[in-house]
């Protein structure tokens, strides 16, 4: 199908974007890769007024690191954060992720801020900002803010955006050198969505006890969640994958549709919490021989 | 200084390097890519499938990148440089790619090809030695209902090794 007519603002800057969306709010649709509005606009699952192409923003495309954070631009291509030095070396999580989403194609066009902001609940990008504890910087005309990923995706598309603001970059904190990761996700095929995925970053200690977890899923609620793992601090890596599926498994509320029941999504949750944290111990204890 | 606007329902002109040659033409704000590069440019070996980027029919180099032409709008691609199937090789002949996808049968109705044959020329500029898996793996962004795959992912490997014989 075609779209519906809209009209096409294509700034320059962030503030003459900012300045189109204090005026347009609701009516404007932001456009960056099109990997996501695209498709919506063309079902006309969505019919803005306006579309605010922000695609060629320099100021969007950068990947800067200081000692403790990564920031990504909001534009930053998936391709080029999967070539990045910087990604690869101090995101290693969202490092694995990437090759997950979508397809080498969708990946030439698609960017990071594009499926933050759209916020699908089976999208790894997400998922992989929840797990690392990463925040979403967000500009309007009058102020910037910081949003915490776990305060950022409220549901299914749904986010602590508000219609004058525009994301204009991700805020990664670096792991720690001898953390441990892993991705893991099931889908009907390779870069269709995910039915379920888990990622898991994890630290362990000399004396093979669990210093420092982080663990989410995602496809399996309605927003990429963080897993409560207060009781598993301090435990002995031995049994921990294990222990941690069956957490999953009795506290998950998963979502039904076309493609998998709850049941079943229940159980690839469990399975695939098992994988990564099994994957991620294995990973911080290689970390942990090559520091030494 | 503002931003550009383009009035949804107008017309706006439209001009980019197509297969190395400069074209300008109009569109609305609205028109796919896809639709431009085939009713307005007469590229009509971009094929249009499921007009939001799942099959690849409609996969062109944008500045060099495999991209979907159907999920961008013409008004974006203004001033960029697009090679599409007809852009591969000199009209007349064949480049290594194409003869390879000849040689093993690597089409039947046709429809896929030009998207295929578009990425796999940026694939096998970024990695010129690719292994099986890769290859199949770039495939799985397009839909083939004719060929279960096989004989294309046997066309590009003996391409890319074809290639590499002949070097740069």
């Amino acid at each position: 199908m075609k779209p519906a007519p809209f009209d096409y603002y294509r700034p320059a800057t962030i503030s003459e974007a900012v300045g189109l969306l204090a005026e347009l709010r609701e009516d404007a649709a932001i456009l960056a890769g099109g990997m996501t509005l695209g498709p919506m606009l063309n079902l006309r699952m969505v019919r803005p007024r306006a579309v605010i192409d922000i695609s060629r923003i320099a100021a969007l495309k950068g990947i800067s690191a200081t000692s403790n954070i990564v920031v990504t631009g909001a534009g930053v291509v998936q391709s080029d954060a999967l070539d990045s030095a910087v990604v690869r070396h101090d995101i290693p999580l969202l490092s694995m992720a990437l090759p997950w989403v979508g397809h080498f194609q969708t990946r030439n066009r698609g960017t990071l801020g594009g499926s933050v902001g759209h916020a699908d609940p089976s999208a790894e990008i997400p998922l992989c900002l929840v797990v690392c504890g990463g925040s979403v910087v967000l500009q309007s005309k009058r102020r910037q803010r910081r949003v915490d990923a776990g305060k950022f995706f409220l549901g299914s598309l749904t986010t602590a955006r508000r219609p004058d603001e525009m994301i204009i970059a991700l805020e990664w904190p670096c792991p720690p050198a001898d953390a441990g990761h892993a991705f893991e996700e099931i889908a009907q095929r390779h870069g269709d969505f995910a039915i379920a995925a888990a990622a898991c970053q994890l630290r362990i200690d000399r004396s093979d006890r669990v210093t420092a977890l982080s663990l989410g899923l995602g496809g399996v609620e309605s927003r990429p969640i963080a897993v409560d793992v207060r009781g598993f601090i301090g435990r002995p890596r031995q049994g921990l994958a294990s222990a941690l599926a069956e957490h999953v498994a009795g506290s998950v509320a998963p979502m039904e549709d076309h493609s998998a029941s709850a049941d079943f999504r229940a159980a690839l949750a469990k399975t695939l919490v098992e994988r990564v944290v099994e994957t991620a111990t294995v990973d911080a204890m290689a970390r942990r021989e090559r520091m030494q | 200084m503002t931003a550009l606007h383009l009035a949804a329902g107008q017309n706006h002109p439209v001009s980019l390097t197509l297969n190395g040659r400069p074209r300008s033409a109009h569109a609305e704000p609205r028109m796919l890519l896809c639709d431009f590069l085939r009713h307005e440019l007469q590229a009509y070996g971009v094929h249009v499938g499921c007009e939001h980027g799942v099959c690849g029919a409609c996969t062109v180099l944008v500045d060099g990148r495999a991209v979907r032409s159907c999920t961008q709008y013409a008004v974006q691609a203004d001033g960029t440089d697009i090679v599409s199937v007809e852009g591969l090789a000199e009209p007349g002949t064949l480049n290594e790619l194409q003869r390879a996808f000849m040689d093993h049968h690597a089409l039947q109705c046709g429809f896929c090809t030009p998207g295929i044959l578009c990425s796999a020329t940026h694939f096998l500029r970024r990695n010129p030695s690719p292994d099986e898996a890769q290859v199949r793996d770039m495939l799985s962004g397009h839909i083939c209902r004719c060929t279960g795959y096989a004989a294309i992912v046997s066309a590009i490997l003996d391409a890319a090794s074809n290639l590499r014989k002949k070097g740069p």
